[in-house]
């Protein structure tokens, strides 16, 4: 499903250049739950925004679902994104205006979908959130954030779920229903590559990666 | 999820930065039709104003020429009847007339029934020598008024001079030392001054009045006069040229010469009434032109400041609008938005934004207008309401307004649309 090979990536600026990916290489294949753990700054964000399309790296190529997302022109890309992937975040990242379910539905506006309504009700009440579904984020407890954002990047079925530190802002309880849910993704048949510090992160997860200064131990 | 729905959802968020884009558009958009509504407003006044006035200066020309007509109508016009083989320029130039004409001619004027005379007085008139005291002299006899027979007699404008008598003119008698009750010959005949008349200055104040038949005698011109002066003349075509048609046709023989002043006062004095009437209406309106010009100019320069104004102001609420979603923006990108449909949603937002306010401004300004209006006729014109509205200013506004308040969010919109989402989402 996502297969990046000699990934290169560096930051310049103020006389310094930094090496965020060093010949990066790995695969998710589907049904695979991809765990990359390493420290602070070692280069697990670039690694997801590149594999996510949205980060033109230096150097290397990026496969997902056998097609090269760079290759695409930005809207184009964009579309690729939308029917292809699905976006987690540490800091969530929904729209504050939107109740829950709007914010469920925001993909929608990329890419339309005439079911897209009775799937997001059906995720909200996957989540637990269907009692809280006309509220605002800022209404929510962090947990029932980041299910939202979970159901948000579930919308659409896509093959590929990629998740920055998902777990970052939660507390235990919560942050092993997210894993869990992550978990059964992958066992439906999608493919997830998950970056975090979170140890917790290797019970759920098929394969567990370290990253180490740009590059990718295996 | 529809761009409407979330447009809709994140103005009803965050409202204060929509309703100051919706404030920055209604004020340009009030600015512009209040400034239109009170020109039209001022306009319309001006216009019944203006009428009224020129009406009232036409009435007091009206009455101005009237009064003029009343007050010179006595004045009448003044004709020398002369021979019509008597060369006028000769008479200017010598100051009296060379030819003559039967002395009847003044019984056949007096006994017409066609114009109104109020006085005929034939003379004989002819400069000589007066031989005794070794001076020129203008001689002229005559014999008092000849009455117009269908009217009753006045009281004569000059009377007839008795035989044996003379008047001198003022300056003749000074250099001659004469004065009244003085026995002087004239031309061998003795004659008593009965009067030396004020100064004239003209001719009269060398000229002796003697009665008409010893001039005539005197003269050698028996049954001759020289003119006939017709004093305040009333005719039913009361012009000159009317009544020198009506006496050429009862004296064929003769010439008429309008003499008096008064009639020459009184079309002047009416001539002016008209000028003063004409000047008081251009000046009336040219006063109006004035102030339509500075309204309009002042109109000019701060309308289309204000609007310029507000677009910065609805651009620069866009960009702040576009720094508060960065976030936002970044995570719609990331989730498949184009760059297009994000450029669509900031640029529909102020379209939205304009055509509230242009909403707003419209009805705004126009309730402006009409208080003004209202204001300044001291409630009067109520009615004065309705001409204000002007349906197609409020189509242009609803158009342009949100056309120049979407112009205004474009570089914000760009700016929106060409954010990296990926700089945004690493910064976590």
């Amino acid at each position: 499903m996502l297969r990046v090979t000699n990934l290169e990536k560096a930051y310049k600026g103020q006389g310094k250049t930094v090496r965020a990916l060093d010949a990066a290489t790995l695969q998710v294949a589907p049904g695979e739950l991809v765990a990359v753990q390493g420290p602070s700054g070692c280069g697990k964000t670039t690694l997801l925004l590149v594999a996510a399309g949205l980060l033109k790296p230096d150097a290397g190529q990026v496969l997902v679902n056998a097609q090269d997302p760079y290759a695409l022109a930005p809207d184009g890309r964009a579309r690729f994104r939308a029917e292809n992937m699905g976006f987690v975040f540490q800091q969530f990242h929904l729209v504050p205006y939107l109740s829950a379910l709007d914010n469920i539905l925001a993909p929608t506006l990329a890419r339309p979908a005439p079911d897209a309504a009775e799937r997001a009700a059906h995720l909200a009440r996957h989540f637990g959130l269907a009692e809280r579904q006309d509220h605002l984020p800022g209404e929510l407890s962090t947990g029932e954030r980041q299910r939202t954002a979970l159901a948000r990047a579930l919308l659409h079925n896509p093959r590929l779920l990629l998740a920055d530190e998902p777990t970052g802002n939660l507390d235990e309880a919560s942050g092993k229903v997210v894993l869990s849910h992550l978990a059964e993704f992958a066992k439906a048949g999608g493919a997830v590559l998950l970056v975090t510090h979170d140890p917790r992160a290797a019970e759920y997860a098929t394969r567990t990666l370290r990253m180490e200064s740009g590059r990718i131990e295996t | 999820m529809t761009v409407w729905r979330l447009i809709s959802r994140e103005i009803a968020y965050r409202k204060l930065n929509f309703a100051l884009a919706v404030l920055a558009v209604a004020v340009a958009v009030g600015c512009l039709v209040g400034e239109l509504a009170l020109l039209a407003a001022h306009e319309t006044r001006a216009e019944q104003l203006g009428e009224n006035a020129e009406a009232a200066a036409q009435q007091r020309v009206q009455r101005l020429e009237d009064d003029y007509r009343v007050i010179t109508v006595k004045l009448g016009y003044n004709l020398l009847i002369l021979p019509r083989d008597q060369d006028l320029a000769e008479l200017h130039l010598l100051g009296h007339t060379t030819k003559t004409m039967p002395e009847e001619y003044a019984q056949r004027l007096g006994s017409a029934n066609v114009i109104t005379v109020q006085h005929l007085l034939p003379t004989l008139q002819q400069k000589v020598e007066w031989p005794e005291k070794k001076t020129s002299i203008l001689l002229m006899g005559t014999r008092g008024e000849t009455p117009p027979a269908h009217r009753d007699p006045k009281k004569p404008i000059r009377e007839a001079v008795p035989r044996g008598e003379m008047i001198v003119g003022r300056v003749l008698a000074d250099s001659l030392h004469l004065a009244p009750g003085d026995t002087v010959a004239l031309m061998g005949k003795t004659l008593k001054v009965r009067e030396v008349r004020q100064p004239a200055g003209n001719e009269d104040d060398v000229t002796v009045w003697i009665n008409l038949a010893e001039a005539q005698e005197l003269l050698g011109q028996p049954g001759r006069i020289s003119a006939i002066l017709a004093l305040s003349c009333f005719c039913a075509e009361a012009t000159p040229e009317g009544i020198r048609r009506e006496v050429t046709q009862i004296l064929p023989e003769t010439q008429i010469v309008e003499l008096s002043p008064q009639a020459a006062t009184r079309r002047a004095a009416r001539a002016r009434a008209a000028e003063y009437g004409a000047e008081t209406v251009a000046a009336e309106e040219a006063a109006r032109a004035a102030a339509r010009s500075e309204r309009h100019a002042f109109a000019a320069w701060v309308v289309p400041l204000v609007v310029v104004a507000c677009i910065v102001w609805v651009g620069v609420l866009a960009l702040l609008n576009v720094r508060e979603r960065r976030d936002e923006i970044a995570i719609l990108r990331a989730l498949g938005t184009s760059a297009r449909r994000i450029f669509s949603i900031f640029l529909a937002r102020s379209f939205m934004a304009g055509l509230a306010g242009a909403a707003v401004g419209y009805a705004a300004g126009l309730a402006l207008g009409q208080g003004w209006v209202r204001w300044e006729s001291g409630g009067a014109q109520a009615a004065a309401s309705s001409p204000l509205f002007d349906g197609s200013l409020l189509a242009a506004v609803l158009v342009l307004a949100p056309l120049l308040s979407a112009a205004a969010a474009l570089v914000p919109a760009l700016t929106a649309a060409q954010q990296d989402p990926a700089v945004i989402l690493q910064q976590e």
